[in-house]
């Protein structure tokens, strides 16, 4: 909207909405600005319409708002309440767009005596609880990375165990779960999950307990709320989720477990690893152990080559000093031979035999020898 | 506090893993021996396939355990 508008008409340039662009716009700043929130009050003017909604006024001293509650969530909070009753709703704050009406769309209805002793009896547990450092951060324990059994503490029946084992056979289908099965409200509930969380302790090779259900109504949950449950999660002996599916409430439980998850799906997504990212994590120590290895071995070449070629000058070189003694070998050989003499001239007298005449007695009369002179044999005879 | 169950599955997968990256890293180093180097190398393929069956290969398995009466546990597959 601009500060220049007209006052008297709107002219133009001013912008003119709509009442329903104007609901919707303030509907929309409404309803994106509020989570769902408890409120306290009491009771108008509960009407019951044909289609199962209630409508009401929620009022507390001269203050007072328009509530919504409809059928299901109003099924479930049994008779519609008499005027004056003091309750606490769950609503969303909103906009009935037709009518321009702000009004709270309510979801929960307790009234506020019921919670008051449910809420003391929760008070006394937790007080007990965390004395006994049941809630103590020090004694949470890191879920392991990779799991390969997962206890799972919950009705066989209900939408937990499904939601559990959906997200892991997605996410990591190398495991193993063990139901161990419980129920998880009504009568006999909290001696059934404390009988399970024992069992627990006697399954071998566990990783991991879960416990928990599906969302319910608060009374629904009082299981989950039991010191027995609390003390007896608190003693499994591998690291425990909660599950207890409710957006609003947090249980006992939650607190006492290692991790706290909304949903029993959510429970699965912080138990299990998502096994592409292992297979990443392992193709990527696939390349740096080829690579490790190259790099030896390319880094060991090297070095072979260094002393390949350190060799080589040493054979070179014995082989160099080996040629020069032959050389000289052989040259002193020649010196020394009797055909180096004779090829100044000189002649050897030899017999038949080859046996070298060396002195007067040698040479017979008449007898036959030969003369080795430098190019060969000449036949004489003595006279 | 409790203690985690000392009975824990044979070599886990994080152990496989980790001795996977301590076996890179010695062979990324420059001073590890010819034959060691080698030796590493071989023991890292076999981990590296074996973890890789193991993470390919499987299948979810969903068992319920019950106590008999006599106290035994007793394991059976669900089709969950």
């Amino acid at each position: 909207m601009t500060l220049s508008l007209s006052l008297n008409t709107p002219s133009v340039s001013d912008q003119v909405w709509s009442v329903g662009r104007l609901n919707t716009a303030i509907k929309a700043l409404i309803e994106g600005n509020f989570p769902p929130i408890w409120v306290r009050g009491e009771v108008l003017q509960c009407k019951v319409w044909s289609s199962g909604h209630w409508y009401f006024t929620l009022r507390e001293g001269r203050s007072q708002v328009r509530c919504s509650m409809f059928k299901l969530n109003a099924s479930r909070a049994g008779k519609p309440p008499a005027d004056g009753t003091e309750v606490f709703v769950l609503a969303r704050p909103g906009l009935y767009e037709e009518k321009g009406e702000f009004q709270l769309i309510v979801s929960r209805m307790l009234p506020t005596s019921a919670v008051g002793q449910k809420q003391q009896e929760l008070e006394r547990v937790k007080t007990l609880l965390q004395k006994d450092g049941l809630f103590d951060p020090l004694r949470k324990r890191a879920v392991p990375p990779y799991v390969s059994t997962i206890a799972v503490v919950t009705s066989r029946d209900g939408a937990a165990l499904k939601d559990v084992v959906t997200v892991t056979r997605k996410r990591w289908p190398c495991a193993r779960i063990v139901l161990v099965g419980a129920r998880v409200q009504g009568e006999g509930a909290v001696e059934d999950l404390v009988r399970a969380l024992k069992l627990v302790n006697r399954l071998p090779g566990l990783d991991l307990c879960i416990v928990g259900r599906g969302g319910g109504a608060r009374e629904d949950l009082a299981a989950f709320n039991s010191e027995q449950v609390c003390r007896a999660l608190a003693n499994v002996r591998v690291p425990t989720i909660s599950a207890v599916g409710h957006e609003i409430d947090i249980s006992l439980t939650d607190l006492v477990a290692d991790l706290r998850a909304a949903t029993p799906s959510a429970a699965a997504e912080l138990a299990v690893s998502d096994r592409r990212d292992v297979l990443r994590l392992v193709d990527d120590l696939s390349v740096r152990l080829a690579s490790g290895l190259t790099g030896r071995t390319r880094l060991a070449a090297a070095r072979l080559a260094r002393s390949a070629d350190r060799l080589h000058a040493g054979i070179e070189g014995a082989l160099e000093s080996r040629r020069n003694l032959a050389d000289r070998l052989a040259a002193q050989l020649d010196a020394l031979s009797p055909l180096r003499v004779l090829g100044r001239g000189y002649a050897v007298p030899m017999d038949n035999a080859g046996r070298v005449l060396k002195q007067r007695a040698d040479f017979i009369k008449d007898s036959r020898f030969s003369l080795r002179v430098a190019d060969g044999d000449v036949r004489a005879r003595v006279e | 506090m409790p203690k985690t169950d000392p009975s824990r599955s044979a070599p886990g997968l994080a152990e496989e893993l980790a001795r996977l990256e301590e076996i890179v890293r010695k062979l990324e180093a420059e001073d590890v021996e010819l034959d060691t180097a080698l030796e590493l190398f071989e023991e890292g393929v076999a981990r590296l396939r074996a973890a890789r069956e193991r993470l390919v290969a499987a299948e979810l398995k969903v068992q319920a355990v019950l106590e008999e009466a006599g106290g035994d546990l007793r394991l059976t597959d669900l089709d969950a």
